[in-house]
């Protein structure tokens, strides 16, 4: 409970994402304390990977509202682009779903990460050169010099994840964005890339946000977890407390089902999200949930602290009516 | 005229279903205002083709000394050219060899193409490879080039300017045909009914003339611009259609020595011909959008 | 990567050997007896026999081409007897540079012009400006080129006496000069090249923002500038390089009636002088500088895909 005092790095509050008529991401509240590894987890289509792009201010053609408190940078949601930029690669970075198509393809990964070094460090030639090789060389890339003047086809894929690690933590932000980072990968390749990632940012002290699918990996190597459904977080809190004391049917439901590794998405449980028309007003999960209640479907349960006096906005949360 | 109607996806065998149905959709004279307003346009010039004889203020050939270069007045709207012919009535009578020519140039480039096309798709082997190289060949040339060369061969007047022109444009009519029947001699039924060993040629009629006759028709219609434009440079060269017929091309090569001082000359002809290759491109585009199933290929 | 490119430029030979074939077998459909026009109006019949035996025209078809051919790959094109000079000298170092000079400003223009226009029109999606360039490239695509020449000679030569209204300085031997009077054939020619350079630079464009790595730029910081011009314009040079080669053989007819509009001494001068002669040979020297430079430009546009796109490059 001590480390808990620590003053969150981002607090992200009410964050709601509209694209046209459907409301992607409703009311989305969650924090991240400093050198905190956050997990997001839930079926494609809850709006984990909205997160992190709204986060980064990347979502074109979408109306986005809330706030997002970073330390020491401000409302993220609020700054204007030319602060975005500066922010962006800095003090925040991300890592995408599919490195092989996240690499611009007509540029050597060489020239790709001496860019971000001479641009946003304001690093020499030569000095940036020497760094992208000695990052190279902490992602565990093998011949790095070799491998600077490598095109994005000529490597594998756990190679180019490899690059795109440096290429996000070059400049040591403080906030890592890691969408989905190994869903592109092979089984045997992708825990490799997810200690990789975490090894990394825990040396630099950073946080991370952690995009995943799978439960059980999330429990393993995060912190703290947020399950989402259809773009509201219906429970959230520490691993382990998600992991074996999870209040909310749909947590049980996401932990039971069987995961089958190295397809991209879970099998779902049974049943699918409803589409956005048809969503219903109160408890999303409403409609697939064995322990609704006559009130589920008419009103939106609140996001509720699982034990009294516990509500810090790191603590164990969830949101149901009818809770296990 | 012997455009095609966009009824013809009736034609095509059942096993390919017509690619949009047609469900309640809005009708494309609604969804496409500039579509509509182009297909009016060119309607207009259809029409003043055919009736030109009655909208003509003047006979499009008759000389009067007394009215040379006169800028345009109410006596003759759009003025008139070096020999006093009244500019109007010229480029009345000027739509009519305009669209004549085109129509009748892009069916020969049509027809053409269509054997070429599909003798190179149907045939395996060297035959193929030679009818595929003869194709590049022809398409090596840029079609005013072919046409300028025909030209040569031929001599001048409309007659030889329709089959050059028609001639100059085989290539690309045969490229777009024999591709349209590499992808039915792909489809599993032809090769069905090869096996079932019915005649070859029933088998062409049958099966891959239909497949192949409409994405052709979009391309005639969509075509029609080009030979225009193609006919109306050979005049505008001096070595297409001959004086002193009512030919824009020719009309605007003629005002252009007087371009300084009686710019009227060339210009008049000159939009008339712009004005109909636009609205043609843009009933071209809007054609190709709705019924070419293949536009999303690229560029 | 080398066995490709040799099967291309052997493909290249291959189409060059059936268009000179067509355009040698123009010489042979063409009306009149060449003989009999190069003797004049009054000859005997032992003239006409030992010139046609001495030109060869007794020989069977192929041996003529043969025979052609290798004169033809020699430089020994005839000679015209209405410029009465040696076609090669006067196809190859009088007309030929006048037309290239022409097409590559034209090019350039359009390149310097169209891919802006199209770079702007595709960050601006549908936008006032965006319509506008829309409507722009869609008149120009379809405006008459020899038209818009005169036009153009109407008001910036006549009516603001800015530019000459025609004539040709080589601007090899005086640049500024040459500049001068390129201009406005350069624009006469570029129109449609820069509308049609628009349009798929829009369209490819919008497509290359669209893909991840885009973002990805964005993620690491790079200004918007950057992404559009580093990240994004560096992925449409295939497609843009492919539509140029394809597109060449617009750009050489359109030197045709660019060069008439602006009396400009080119290949496209030379190829209409030469029909209203009669003079088939000259013809056949201008359709076959034609279709090579067309072919030669394709199969350097194919040899130059590997580079354009690292992918098309073996993997190491």
């Amino acid at each position: 409970m001590k480390d808990m005092v620590t003053q969150p790095i981002l607090s992200l509050r009410d964050l709601s994402v509209h694209r046209g008529a459907a409301k992607i991401l409703d009311r989305v509240t969650l924090s991240l304390a400093e050198g905190e590894t956050l997990a997001l987890v839930g079926e494609s289509g809850a709006g984990k990977s909205t997160i992190a792009t709204a986060l980064m201010r990347l979502l074109d053609g979408a109306k986005v509202e809330g706030s997002a408190e970073m330390t020491g940078a401000g409302d993220l949601l609020a700054l204007s682009e030319r602060q975005m930029v500066k922010l962006r690669g800095r003090r925040l970075s991300m890592i995408f779903q599919d490195a092989g198509s996240a690499l611009n393809p007509s540029y050597t990964v060489g020239r790709q990460l001496i860019t971000v070094l001479r641009r946003n460090l304001g690093l020499s030639k030569a000095e940036a050169r020497s760094r992208a090789i000695e990052l190279f060389t902490s992602v565990g890339i093998n011949d790095p010099e070799g491998r600077m003047s490598a095109y994005p086809h000529q490597l594998s894929g756990g190679m180019q994840q490899r690059v795109m690690v440096a290429i996000a933590l070059a400049c040591n932000p403080d906030l890592l964005l890691a969408d989905e980072p190994t869903s592109a990968l092979d089984v045997t390749i992708q825990a490799q890339i997810v200690r990789l990632i975490l090894a990394q940012t825990k040396s630099r002290g950073a946080s991370c946000i952690f995009v995943l699918h799978d439960l059980a990996l999330a429990s393993q190597s995060c912190d703290r977890i947020v399950v989402l459904y259809a773009g509201q977080v219906v429970e959230a809190g520490p691993s382990r407390d998600i992991l074996e004391r999870h209040r909310h049917p749909y947590t049980k439901q996401l932990k039971s089902c069987v995961l089958e590794i190295g397809t991209k998405d879970i099998t779902a449980p049974e049943g699918t999200v409803p589409p956005h028309s048809e969503m219903p007003v109160g408890c999303r999960f409403a409609t697939r949930c064995p322990r609704a209640l006559p009130r589920c479907a008419g009103e939106a349960p609140p996001l509720q602290p699982a034990r009294a006096g516990a509500d810090g906005p790191l603590d164990h949360h969830f949101a149901c009516w009818n809770p296990e | 005229m012997s455009i095609q109607t966009p009824d013809a996806p009736t034609a095509l065998p059942p096993a390919e279903p017509p690619k949009k149905a047609k469900t309640g959709r809005r009708s494309i004279f609604l969804r496409r205002p500039f579509f509509t307003i182009a297909l009016i346009v060119a309607a207009g010039y259809v029409l003043a083709a055919i009736f030109a004889p009655y909208v003509a203020p003047y006979d499009p050939v008759m000389q009067d000394i007394n009215a040379m270069m006169q800028a345009p007045s109410m006596a003759h709207l759009l003025g008139t050219d070096s020999y006093g012919q009244d500019i109007l009535s010229r480029v009345i009578y000027g739509a009519r060899y305009a669209l004549i020519i085109g129509i009748f140039s892009v069916l020969i480039g049509a027809a053409g193409g269509l054997v070429i096309g599909l003798a190179a798709g149907l045939s395996g082997g060297w035959l193929e490879w030679a009818l595929m190289r003869l194709i590049d060949s022809i398409l090596a040339l840029p079609s005013l080039i072919l046409a300028v060369a025909f030209i040569a061969i031929l001599g001048q007047g409309v007659d030889k300017v329709v089959v050059a022109v028609g001639l100059s444009m085989i290539g690309p009519f045969a490229r777009t045909v024999r591709a349209d029947v590499m992808q039915v001699r792909v489809q599993l039924f032809v090769e069905a009914a090869t096996l079932m060993s019915i005649p070859y040629l029933k088998v062409i009629w049958r099966h891959v003339l239909p497949n192949v006759i409409f994405p052709l028709a979009v391309q005639v219609t969509i075509r029609i611009s080009e030979a225009i434009l193609v006919s109306s440079s050979l005049s505008f060269l001096g070595i297409g259609v001959t004086p002193p017929t009512p030919d824009w091309g020719l009309m605007i090569a003629e005002g252009r020595a007087f371009v300084s001082f009686a710019a009227w000359m060339s210009a008049m002809p000159g939009f008339a011909l712009a004005l109909l290759l636009i609205a043609l491109s843009i009933v071209g585009d809007g054609i190709r959008e709705e019924f070419d199933p293949k536009l999303r290929r690229g560029a | 990567m080398w066995g490709q490119a040799l099967g291309k430029i052997a493909q290249t030979l291959v189409v060059l050997f059936v268009v000179s074939v067509a355009s040698f077998g123009l010489l042979k459909l063409a009306p009149g007896d060449p003989i009999q026009i190069m003797l004049g109006s009054e000859f005997s019949q032992e003239a006409y026999d030992s010139l046609t035996a001495e030109l060869g025209l007794d020989q069977p078809f192929l041996a003529q081409y043969a025979d052609w051919a290798v004169r033809f790959v020699q430089g020994d094109w005839g000679t015209s007897y209405v410029a009465r000079t040696d076609i090669f000298t006067y196809a190859f170092k009088e007309a030929l540079p006048v037309t290239l000079t022409l097409a590559s400003f034209s090019l350039a223009f359009a390149i310097l012009i169209g891919v802006p226009l199209g770079v702007l029109s595709a960050v601006k999606k549908d936008t006032a400006f965006d319509a506008g360039a829309a409507v722009l490239a869609l008149t120009g695509t379809a405006f008459p080129s020899f038209l818009l020449g005169i036009l153009l000679i109407w008001f910036f030569a006549v009516k603001m006496q800015l530019f000459p209204v025609m004539g040709y300085v080589s601007p090899w031997q005086d640049f500024w000069g040459g500049i001068y009077h390129m201009i406005l054939p350069g624009l006469t020619l570029s129109t449609y090249f820069i509308a049609m350079i628009t349009r798929l630079t829009r369209a490819t464009l919008i497509e290359v923002m669209e893909q991840p790595y885009i973002a990805a730029a964005r993620a690491r910081g790079e200004p918007s500038w950057r992404v559009i011009w580093v990240h994004g314009v560096r992925n449409i040079a295939m497609p843009l390089v492919t539509i140029l080669g394809l597109q060449l053989g617009v750009l050489l007819q359109g030197t045709v009636l660019t060069e008439t509009v602006f009396n400009l001494p080119g290949i496209g001068q030379m190829l209409t002088s030469a029909v209203l002669g009669r003079e088939y040979m000259v013809v056949q020297a201008g359709v076959m500088m034609t279709a090579t430079l067309f072919i030669g430009v394709n199969l350097l546009v194919d040899l130059s895909y590997p580079f354009l796109d690292p992918r098309l490059r073996a993997r190491k």
